[in-house]
């Protein structure tokens, strides 16, 4: 079985070379049944990888230990869901899983355009097999999940695998890295139509406008992610926070600013013409960007507590990532002409303007993030010594930054393109501002000191202020003119103009994370060593520990300590913190006990016991203010990334969407 | 071109202060890579300074008292050890236990105890063997299962 699955991870190897050439040839010279021959290669390859990843699927589940990546990552106890997540719960697997989700979303782009974009299609599809060629590469002859224990020669069969690492069985991990994943591979496809666009020397825009709901779609994917991840480290790692600036942490999030920022600057191009090179520049870095994340999680060059550990695996990663540096910059060096800009920069005070400002701030955050996290090797190249740089500098560079932002998104939206008058601007921001300045005076009074903190918290009213105005402004207009109420005339503004409004929506989520973010300047914590029956108390919070039970499952043993809490001489409630031991590992694992509640959260580690004496119980406590509301705007973030994507009821007429790139006169290629 | 200018004017502004303020935060928390043998030979050089420095937890040397968690960590092939205090607020990582492989991060006392503000943890071999030790995983598991 094993064999079967090597050989069809080799064979589509070998397909998606061909895959590559017989694109490129075909189009270069205008051969049809060469480039229908790379497509149906890009459909066996899905076929092959699926079969690949099926028999993985079934070793992880029947528990064949004859595979060293099964036997690695399962042990028959655990439970099936996670036999199932053990394929990206490992390097091998991941990768193959990484790879499966290529084919699929190349499978799934050639089919719907087989009969779109003629000229260009060739080169997506030699541009998506040349990435799936280079992760074949590793499947195939580098991290080949197929491979067997050496049984027989000396070496005893084994009975049990060592299980997946606890920290990965819990269910926001076990869906974690695939969203993570089709967020990375998602800008792929992006990626693939701009630098095929670029290859033809296609005028317009037609790239952007093809793969525009493709980019809200992986980028929401890939804020999925990211905050499960978060939401993970919060309940699983015990250390009492969701960011922790770790390097495997900052590679998600690389991509992702980047991202954002070709979110808001493709804007520039397609109602403007302008900042082309911009974009193109931007799809790569993010395409890059996204394998340099795999490359940092898998390769262990920078040393993080949850990296997969060192591997032999980096320098391919560096050679594909300088080959596809060197092929962009070439592309758009030579292709400037093509990408010339269409309008100038009129006023510093424009929607233009905020663009400019936006991605200027998203690309210097992800500058900052990038070169702190390759500080190590940086300094260690130049220096000959390794220093690294912590949470601080993230922290110090990262939060202006962020109000920064934050500031622009209530701004920008509602500046007028081209210029905007001093009248229109104090029309738009005169209230906000004032419930703003209000909000921090109301603060100060109230004892808050923190400069951060009441930036943050004016910001957040002053954003929330222009885009609830926005919405009552337009729906009344709306509820007057159709003789609607109002709820009903904001649906009607919505549908209308999804994409506009479905945006503010996503700030909004902004503005609800950012509040829940500002909180962790009060956050607090102690650490204490508690008998059962003794008391300790945390702000407004006293705790008590009625008892501590244990217990064994299969698949681990626990032990719980049962608290009690209460606030202002009243029982609120109880919270289990656990420790686990899993069998097959021997590793142990935290389940903290969270009360979670809009205002605060209170939440409980049980460390360890106390090695002074051995009935007392060691608690971490901690009291995070406003956590929940991160967790909340992201709902917010996701469903207005969703009404993004609906249709909107009016098309709207731009002055300047022609479509080009769609020449009918290729179409005979489709037989 | 007086837009652009002014636009070149608030922009070197923005990437100034962000400069300024990635200095001061590179200074503030820059953390020296050492091993144990490296920060022994430092001597004095070592006081003062961030270093962050890996060993492996000595078996049976985890100790707590009250707040403070005392432990060795050991250098094995080598035969170095160091001793190291830990007084931080964030409970400790759950890989954390005798010879799992300790990160600690801290600052070197006079008399040779070496403090840390915070600790982190890799279990032996938790992912992947290293590379070049053969077939991954094979080796480790086989031992483990004959053993048992």
């Amino acid at each position: 079985m094993e064999n079967l699955g090597a050989l069809a991870v080799l064979l589509a190897f070998c397909l998606s070379i061909y895959a590559v050439f017989g694109s490129a040839v075909g189009a270069l010279k205008k051969k049809p049944f060469l480039i229908l021959s790379a497509e149906r290669a890009v459909y066996s390859i899905w076929i092959l990888l699926t079969l690949a990843s099926s028999l993985l699927v079934y070793a992880l589940l029947t528990g064949d230990m004859r595979l060293a990546y099964v036997a690695g990552r399962t042990n028959h106890a655990m439970p099936t869901i996670y036999k199932f997540t053990a394929w990206w719960g490992g390097q091998e697997g991941s990768l193959l899983f990484w790879s499966w989700i290529l084919s699929s979303y190349s499978a799934v782009v050639t089919w719907t355009n087989r009969r779109k974009f003629r000229q260009i299609m060739p080169w997506v599809i030699a541009v998506l097999m040349s990435t799936q060629c280079f992760f074949l590469i590793l499947n195939a002859f580098v991290e080949s999940p197929f491979q067997v224990l050496a049984v027989g020669k000396g070496v005893v069969a084994v009975q049990d695998g060592r299980g997946l690492s606890p920290l990965l069985q819990y269910w926001a991990m076990a869906i974690h890295p695939p969203m993570l994943y089709l967020g990375y591979v998602g800008f792929v496809v992006p990626f693939a139509f701009a630098m095929a666009s670029l290859i033809t020397r296609q005028p317009g825009d037609a790239w952007i406008h093809t793969t525009r709901r493709w980019t809200i779609i992986t980028w929401l994917f890939q804020s999925c992610g990211i905050i499960l991840g978060a939401g993970w480290a919060y309940a699983v790692l015990g250390w009492g926070g969701y960011w922790g600036w770790d390097p495997v942490e900052n590679a998600s999030l690389l991509p992702w600013i980047t991202a954002t920022a070709f979110l808001h600057s493709v804007m520039m191009q397609e109602k403007k013409g302008m900042m082309k090179v911009w974009n193109m520049a931007l799809i790569s870095a993010t395409f890059l960007l996204c394998i340099f994340g795999t490359f940092l999680t898998r390769s262990g060059i920078v040393s993080s507590v949850h990296a997969f550990g060192v591997s032999a695996i980096g320098k391919y990663f560096v050679a594909f990532i300088a080959i596809g540096l060197g092929a962009c910059v070439y592309l758009i060096l030579s292709r400037l002409d093509y990408l010339k800009s269409e309008a100038h920069l009129e006023s510093i005070v424009s929607r233009e303007s905020s663009f400019l400002f936006n991605n200027l701030i998203l690309l210097a955050s992800c500058f900052a993030v990038l070169w702190g996290t390759l500080f190590p090797v940086i300094t260690e190249a130049i220096m000959g010594e390794k220093v690294s740089v912590g949470a601080p500098f993230f922290n110090r560079v990262n939060i202006p930054i962020g109000l920064f932002l934050l500031f622009l998104t209530g701004v920008g939206p509602l500046i007028a393109w081209r210029r905007s008058s001093l009248e229109s601007l104090k029309r738009a921001f005169l209230w906000p501002t004032v419930a703003a300045v209000l909000l921090v005076a109301v603060l100060i009074v109230a004892g808050i000191r923190h400069f951060y903190a009441l930036m943050s918290f004016g910001l957040c009213l002053f954003v929330a202020a222009t885009i609830v105005s926005e919405f009552f402004k337009g729906s009344r207009a709306i509820a007057a003119r159709n003789n609607m109420n109002l709820v009903r005339a904001m649906v009607e503004l919505t549908h209308r103009n999804t994409r506009r409004y479905g945006g503010y929506i996503v700030h909004m989520g902004i503005v609800l994370m950012f509040v829940g973010f500002t909180g962790a300047a009060f956050n607090k914590d102690d650490t204490v060593e508690v008998g059962m029956g003794e008391t300790f108390r945390l702000g407004k919070y006293e705790m008590k520990v009625r008892e501590i039970q244990d217990g064994d499952t299969p698949n681990y043993m626990w032990q719980r300590a049962i608290v009690d809490v209460r606030k202002g001489g009243e029982q609120v409630g109880t919270l289990r913190p656990e420790r686990r031991i899993y069998k097959a590992s021997q590793e142990p694992n935290s389940i903290v006990g969270i009360r979670r509640r809009l205002n605060e959260d209170l939440y409980l580690n049980f460390a360890s016991m106390s090695q002074s004496s051995s009935d007392k119980a060691v608690i971490q406590a901690f009291v995070f203010p406003l956590v929940s509301w991160i967790w909340i705007g992201f709902g917010v973030l996701f469903a207005g990334s969703i009404i993004c994507l609906i249709p909107p009821k009016v098309r709207l007429q731009y002055a300047r969407t022609e479509v080009v790139g769609v020449v009918q006169k290729h179409a005979k290629v489709e037989k | 071109m007086k837009t652009y200018g002014k636009f070149a004017i608030l922009v070197v502004a923005i990437v100034g202060t962000l400069i300024w303020l990635a200095a001061g935060g590179i200074s503030e928390s820059k953390t020296y890579y050492k091993t144990i043998e490296e920060v022994t030979r430092m001597g004095q050089d070592s006081y003062g300074k961030r270093i962050r420095v890996t060993g492996d937890v000595v078996p049976g040397s985890i100790r707590r008292e009250g707040k403070e968690v005392h432990f060795t960590i050991c250098e094995k092939d080598k035969g170095l050890r160091l001793n190291v205090v830990y007084k931080g607020t964030d409970p400790l990582p759950d890989t954390f236990r005798d010879d799992a492989q300790a990160m600690a991060d801290g600052k070197m006392d006079p008399s040779g105890t070496f403090h840390a503000s915070s600790i982190a943890a890799k279990c032996p071999s938790k992912y992947e063997a290293k590379p070049g030790s053969g077939k991954p995983a094979a080796k480790p598991l086989n031992q483990k299962a004959s053993i048992s």
